[in-house]
């Protein structure tokens, strides 16, 4: 009798998913209708579609050097280390450290925002972090973003070698007196059966938490983002416009964070 | 484990004059008291003896593996690791222990060491034929993904295709169990677990304590030396089995007589309130992980000191969750409770009476679940509907073979007059 109202109940949630699924599609639906509009709704619709809920993009951890140099109105300089994830093939202006930049540049003005990208392609974070400290020491930065994980999972790094790898790495950029943004791998729906991402992405949560340093969840806002349905991950050849678009939207969500991390809100107010 | 001293049952070398009563758990010792189920006990045991409550986890062990292999969607949120640090994997492996020794025990007795030992090797082999049929199909999947997938957002990701570029070596390493894709982790944690079933058994046979002590033992040193199953192309084995064998001797324990004699412990109130204590903390703290904003709930001294919390090497706080979960079941679900003859549970304890192949289907149905969600957008309603209706033809499936086993069984009795012990539990 009881297990006869669990089912029930298993099947009620599932119609309840199937209609705001449908929900969802309306909504996806929209700016598509609208975008032979004005650029302006265009540019509305967009901001929509890049939602992210505020618990993913605020932090209790602050970037104290960024805030120092922006309210000394000193240049701010920022060092994207990643790896492929953090480019688009053939498209680099494009990318989110670019997009990153020009809407800092935006937010931040009359404040000099300089963004340098450093990508490593096919190392994992233990071959990174040992060289971490020769790339401050050459480009001098504010704050170092690091992207990284997506090459452990795939090679399935020992996961306490990853994690110690990141915490060497972590304690090395803030010995060189950075602050430090960590950012996880992308959320992958098409090769999830084949890699297994999270404990990657979990490791930086925790090692983050530890050390106090903001830490940029790429993979829960992308899943996010594709369970709201504002982007298909799983379409399998999209083409550019799809990575475009992701990577807008990161960028986006990226200057909000480095904004509320080193608590600027007020002072791009004043 | 403080042992007990009024020791009821004693050890089963003892018993091996009356071969049924010695091997036979708490469960069956229970049932063998009564006369006519002693009469029978020999050969087949009719299905009204066998624990339900085992066949009944186990299924839902088995649907939860299968949704939790799934992307994640609503369902996702109905299954165990939601909701405390232990999830299916340890309730899978627990019970597998449990009814593999309480199956190959009992042949161990009345077929001496060499032939039990050849019939579990035998079981073993069956589990690897699954494993690499598995493979098989994975790489079939695979291999179509990766010629079709042009998306420039994942390219890094694309990386993991490049396996496909060495198939010679990929093929020799999945055949020795080292290449193992997502998902295929618990079989060769089962094959070796089930490999090592006749020297567990040998020494259950001489002291039961003993041997779940040099269990711990190997647990302990694993996590001392951090010994580990390396893998291709590198890394470790998910599921490291010289960890979790903890769980596996821990069921097969159990079986052999640990479970009647725990039970004076399992039916205190102590006991009972330090576990739905520590149940709870544990859900506190699986909350932090979805809630992220709650992270202050839990101090930061706790947090250095409890993470990570290693599912690897079957970390303590995830064994001492599915104790205290284990307690708890068995304290509020008695052996003897009606809904266990529900027809509404009935699909859940088929598929637990034949996991090997409702497991293999569940991970074959996720491979398709997985195909179908990547061939077709349809969103959380497709999904959901994926989800459910994977369960369905797991539930389909257990039925059709219990149809099958009892159909042949009966030719069979026909014919020789005699039982096939294997229908016992399936190991």
């Amino acid at each position: 009798m009881k297990s006869g109202i669990v089912l029930g109940l298993v099947w009620l949630v599932a119609v309840s998913a199937a209609v705001s699924a449908r929900a969802d599609d309306a909504s996806q639906a929209a700016p598509q209708g609208t975008s032979q509009g004005t650029a302006q709704d265009a540019s509305q619709d967009a901001h929509k579609v890049c939602d992210v809920p505020s618990s993913l993009l605020t932090t209790d951890s602050q970037l104290t050097k960024v805030a120092d140099a922006v309210k000394a109105g000193r240049p701010l300089d920022i060092l994207v280390v990643g790896s492929r994830s953090s480019t688009i093939p053939g498209s680099e202006a494009s990318a989110y450290p670019a997009r990153l930049q020009a809407m800092l540049r935006e937010a931040l003005a009359p404040v000099t925002v300089n963004i340098s990208l450093e990508i490593q392609p096919k190392k994992t974070a233990e071959e990174i972090a040992g060289n971490l400290v020769k790339l401050v020491e050459a480009k001098k930065p504010t704050l170092v973003i690091w992207q990284t994980g997506t090459v452990d999972a795939l090679k399935s790094i020992d996961p306490d070698e990853f994690r110690n790898a990141i915490d060497e790495g972590v304690v090395a950029l803030q010995n060189a007196g950075t602050d430090v943004i960590l950012m996880n791998p992308q959320y992958s729906p098409r090769t999830e059966m084949m890699t297994s991402v999270p404990p990657y992405a979990d490791t930086m949560r925790m090692v983050a938490q530890q050390h106090d340093i903001p830490l940029f969840d790429r993979f829960a806002i992308m899943h996010q983002w594709n369970d709201q349905g504002d982007f298909d991950l799983f379409s399998a050849s999209p083409g550019n416009e799809l990575a475009k678009r992701v990577h807008d939207c990161l960028g986006q969500a990226l200057s909000k964070f480095v904004i509320d991390a080193a608590h600027l809100g007020q002072a791009q107010q004043n | 484990m403080p042992a007990m001293k009024r020791c009821l049952m004693t050890t089963i070398a003892d018993q091996a004059a009356p071969p049924i009563a010695g091997a036979q758990g708490a469960v069956a010792a229970e049932a063998a008291a009564r006369p006519a189920a002693r009469a029978t006990a020999i050969s087949l045991p009719a299905v009204g003896e066998r624990e339900l409550r085992l066949d009944l986890f186990r299924g839902l062990a088995l649907w939860l593996i299968f949704v939790d292999h799934l992307p994640t969607s609503v369902l996702t949120w109905f299954t165990l690791r939601n909701y405390g640090f232990s999830d299916a994997t340890e309730i899978f492996i627990f019970i597998s222990g449990y009814t593999a020794a309480f199956v190959y025990g009992r042949a161990m007795l009345e077929s001496g060491f060499v032939v039990a030992t050849a019939r579990i090797l035998r079981r073993a082999w069956q589990i690897y034929v699954a494993h690499v049929f598995l493979f098989t199909i994975f790489l079939a999947e695979i291999s179509y993904v990766a010629t079709r997938f042009e998306n420039p957002l994942y390219s890094e990701e694309m990386g993991i295709m490049d396996f496909l570029k060495q198939p010679d070596v990929t093929i020799v390493q999945a055949l020795l169990l080292r290449f193992r894709p997502v998902n295929m982790d618990v079989l060769p944690l089962y094959i070796v677990l089930m490999a090592s079933l006749p020297l567990i058994l040998l020494l259950m046979r001489w002291k039961p304590d003993v041997t779940l002590g040099l269990s711990a033992l190997l647990y302990a040193v694993t996590w001392e030396y951090d010994l580990y199953f390396s893998a291709y192309p590198n890394g470790v084995w998910a599921f490291n089995p010289l960890a979790w064998q903890l769980l596996f001797v821990f069921g097969a324990w159990c079986a052999l007589g640990g479970a009647r004699r725990m039970s004076r412990i399992l039916s205190s109130p102590i006991t009972l309130w330090i576990c739905i204590a520590y149940l709870f903390a544990a859900f506190c703290v699986t909350l932090t992980w979805y809630f992220p904003q709650l992270g202050h709930v839990v101090p930061r001294r706790i947090e250095q000191w409890m993470y990570p919390i290693d599912k690897t090497d079957l970390d303590v706080l995830r064994f001492a969750h599915f104790l205290a979960l284990a307690a708890v079941t068995v304290r509020f679900l008695p052996k003897d409770w009606p809904g266990l003859q529900s027809r509404w549970l009935k699909p859940m304890i088929l598929c637990g009476q034949h996991s090997l192949e409702i497991f293999c289907l569940g991970v074959f149905l996720a491979f398709a679940g997985h195909f179908i969600l990547a061939e077709v957008s349809g969103g959380a309603a497709l999904h959901a509907l994926i989800s459910v209706s994977g369960v369905l033809i797991m539930c389909g499936m257990a039925w059709v073979i219990s149809w099958y086993k009892r159909v042949a069984d009966k030719s069979a009795a026909r014919k020789a007059g005699g039982g096939n012990a294997d229908m016992a539990g399936g190991g």
